[in-house]
């Protein structure tokens, strides 16, 4: 592995997203709109609003980042420029941290737009500290970078990477406890979701929102880390130097 | 380096198969080919699409998995890390990033390559796209992207160039001005390997090679083999060979 190569990597996944203007954009204006759409949906319910605001702005940069991780592999897979990279002197870390470093640098910036929108302009309350969902929505974002890039070894298509985020994020959410509580749902589906890494990422934001900062918050951050190492070994372990 | 299988002649061989097995599901690709290729000359590989002239090269820059026989090149084992700074292998569909400029790309594969800036520059002046170089790849006309992507492979300087298909698509014009680059770095040096389908650019090569299904059924310089088929233009020699193989 080497410095260059891995800093030279991450600026270049800058420099492409920063030509794509409109998806900056959408990255940036895409979370907080939302999160104002729910806070007046829950008009009426501000207590069930509070509940799911927080953990939604550190779960947004998840569901993005894998979005856009999983599309830009594909198209690194699909054009080429990964196996010219391949036959190059590159180490399969230098690709990956390049790429992680230019998405946690993205969302930072996004969950620090969306963090300020929700707590600043919607009222949400967080017991607390908003630097740590800040900081959990940036260990979030690595996540969805992972998982993203290991899927896209599984897509054909981009259409097919976008369908991933239906197929693996959408229930992934849904299990985590966002609409109703994990300790309310069947017993069968409790112990799968035990199994899935935004399960341990929604439980540590929710954690935060009301203050419950315990063991089991810390458990929960570790399981989040070791979701990103197992989901980067599998991703490195789809990055080929020779295909069929 | 030398081995006990070394024939004479072998000393100026930069790229040396050897019974080369490359098995796509039950498909055998390639089912056992063995060449030569000689230092300091631009040789084409000819023959019909699917005849596995890209397979052969993949194999050659280590980036082809294959399933036997032996594949030397720079004396060493094709694809070894030693040699990823000296082989440099243009797809034919242009590897580059399409959102990036002709420059920004150059900068990136040059810091992954540990390319001296300078080479940047000499890159771009040999593929001539000096007007271009503040351009964004996805805005520029094919050609243009092929001879981006052919850049980024001239950076190190490589001592071997594999090239696939590279003119496909090229106004005849452009087509020529290429082929004369290709006889220039050849004649600093450099081995060229370059494939196509169009019967009438093997004129150009030294050495020629000729695939079909899998098989090579020639290797020879264009006058050797119309001489050997007794014909006169090289899509007649070929199907001669074809119909003698």
């Amino acid at each position: 592995m080497s410095a260059r190569v891995t800093f030279a990597t991450a600026r270049r996944v800058a420099a492409q997203l920063r030509r794509d203007r409109r998806t900056l954009a959408l990255i940036f204006v895409v979370p907080p709109a939302l999160l104002s759409l729910l806070r007046f949906i829950f008009d009426q319910q501000p207590q069930s609003f509070d509940r799911i605001a927080a953990p939604l702005v550190g779960l947004f940069p998840l569901v993005i980042m894998f979005l856009i991780t999983s599309i830009a592999m594909l198209r690194e897979r699909t054009t080429g420029t990964l196996e010219r990279l391949m036959s190059m002197p590159l180490a399969k870390l230098d690709l990956l941290v390049g790429y992680g470093l230019a998405f946690a640098a993205v969302a930072a910036v996004q969950a620090t737009i969306t963090a300020g929108v929700a707590f600043g302009l919607l009222g949400v309350d967080t017991a607390g500290p908003v630097w740590a969902v800040v900081l959990l929505a940036i260990a979030n974002a690595i996540l969805g970078m992972a998982l993203g890039l290991f899927l896209s070894a599984f897509a054909r298509s981009e259409f097919q990477a976008v369908q991933f985020m239906p197929a693996f994020i959408l229930p992934q959410l849904l299990l985590a406890g966002l609409f109703l509580p994990r300790d309310r749902m069947p017993r069968p589906l409790q112990t799968l979701s035990d199994a899935l890494p935004f399960t341990y990422a929604f439980e540590a934001l929710t954690k935060l929102a009301a203050d419950d900062v315990d063991g089991r918050l810390w458990l929960d951050i570790g399981a989040v880390g070791g979701c990103i190492v197992l989901a980067l070994v599998l991703g490195a372990a789809t990055l080929r130097r020779r295909t069929p | 380096m030398p081995t006990a299988r070394r024939s004479p002649g072998d000393g100026d061989a930069v790229v040396l198969v050897r019974d080369l097995d490359v098995r796509r599901g039950d498909k055998r690709v390639l089912p056992g080919v063995s060449l030569r290729i000689r230092r300091g000359a631009v040789t084409g590989l000819l023959g019909p699409s699917g005849s596995g002239k890209t397979t052969l090269m993949r194999a050659l820059v280590g980036v082809q998995r294959v399933h036997g026989g032996e594949v030397t090149v720079l004396g060493l084992p094709a694809g070894a890390p030693e040699l990823r700074r000296r082989v440099a292998y243009v797809t034919q569909a242009p590897s580059v990033y399409a959102d990036l400029t002709v420059r920004e790309n150059l900068e990136y594969f040059a810091s992954v390559l540990d390319a001296p800036a300078g080479r940047i520059g000499e890159a771009i002046t040999t593929v001539d796209l000096s007007r271009q170089v503040n351009r964004v790849v996805g805005t520029l006309s094919g050609g243009e992207r092929s001879r981006t992507s052919l850049a980024v492979a001239l950076l190190t300087d490589p001592e071997l160039l594999v090239l696939d298909e590279p003119t496909v698509g090229l106004d005849p014009v452009l087509r020529q001005a290429l082929w004369q680059t290709f006889h220039a770095l050849a004649d600093r040096g450099m081995t060229l390997l370059v494939s196509t389908h169009v019967m009438d650019e093997a004129l150009h090569c030294d050495d020629l090679t000729l695939m079909r299904d899998g098989r090579i059924v020639a290797t020879a310089s264009p006058d050797e083999l119309l001489r050997r088929t007794g014909t006169d233009d090289l899509e007649q020699a070929f199907i001669v060979l074809a119909e003698r193989s």
